[in-house]
């Protein structure tokens, strides 16, 4: 038989599995893994969220300075 | 249907900065430019110098509109212009920075070993050990999830990652650039952009599990 997912195997194949690049007979070794463990299901949902909350960070908006410069470059090129 | 609209809105705000339209250019801006300067920060290490190669880009971008053919998205075309840039400056001024260069960790597990049972015990070695597990977030209530301080904290791991993890986390996760084209931008290899993805990830995962435990 062959050899079952470790729980310490698993974690370090998260990003290939959720970017999708993962081969199909690993693929389908992790999702039996996780259908029987909560301890990576629970990790695989924290990646999730951390990959989410990560997407809602908001840069800093533009200090006066930036936007001034950005727009005069703006309106230069607009002169032409 | 999504991609299709995406791409109608895209060739809307084209024709609008085409026409000199300053508040497409001032959103456009305000999106990006963060997260330009900080990525041409990796490259160049000083403050003004990563300014006014963001500054450079916009000009660029504006000045290449009508050649701009739509083969990659926006975005992506303006984060080419400035990697390039970026890239240009850093070796005339002799730092060269490969992001193609695996540091040693790369082999290193991401997950505390700790955490797993060894290798040698009899029964379900090398899985968690039970008091060692992850556990739901589902009960945190949402403004904690959400609060500033969460956000703060990612930023921060963010900003202490080694630079090629901070360059592919930024582009990928707050950018929302696809892999594929995160390769062409940076000059990378497949599997080592997901391999720089993965740890930083794994590290922003590890901080936020550490700062949410507190809240059981």
């Amino acid at each position: 038989m062959e050899e079952e997912m470790t729980c310490k195997e698993l974690v370090e194949l998260v990003t290939e599995y959720l970017e999708g690049t993962l081969p199909a007979d690993t693929r389908t070794k992790m999702e039996n893994h996780l259908s029987g463990c909560d301890g990576c299901t629970n990790y695989l949902e924290q990646m999730r969220q951390t990959i989410q909350l990560t997407g809602q960070l908001r840069e800093e908006s533009l200090t006066p300075q930036q936007r001034e410069d950005l727009l005069y470059l703006f309106s230069d090129w607009r002169k032409g | 249907m999504k991609a299709m609209d995406a791409k109608l809105d895209e060739v809307a705000l084209l024709n609008l900065l085409r026409q000199g339209d300053e508040m497409t250019f001032t959103q456009l801006v305000e999106q990006h430019h963060a997260s330009l300067v900080r990525l041409a920060r990796l490259f160049v290490h000083d403050d003004a110098v990563a300014e006014e190669l963001a500054q450079e880009t916009w000009l660029a971008v504006l000045q290449g509109l009508d050649h701009f053919e739509g083969r990659s998205s926006l975005k992506t075309w303006i984060f080419t212009i400035l990697t390039n840039k970026a890239k240009t400056r850093s070796q005339r001024e002799n730092r060269s920075f490969v992001f193609s260069d695996l540091d040693n960790s790369a082999a290193t597990p991401t997950v505390n070993s700790d955490r797993f049972k060894d290798s040698f015990a009899e029964r379900w070695a090398n899985h968690w050990r039970a008091d060692a597990e992850p556990a739901s977030w589902e009960s945190i209530p949402e403004e904690i999830i959400l609060a500033d301080e969460t956000f703060n904290l990612i930023r921060q791991t963010i900003d202490q990652l080694p630079e090629n993890q901070q360059a592919v986390i930024t582009l990928r996760d707050i950018e929302e650039i696809s892999s594929q084209e995160i390769c062409n931008i940076l000059g990378i290899s497949e599997t080592n952009q997901r391999v720089l993805l993965h740890r930083a990830r794994a590290r922003v995962r590890q901080t936020l599990e550490d700062y949410l435990q507190l809240e059981f």
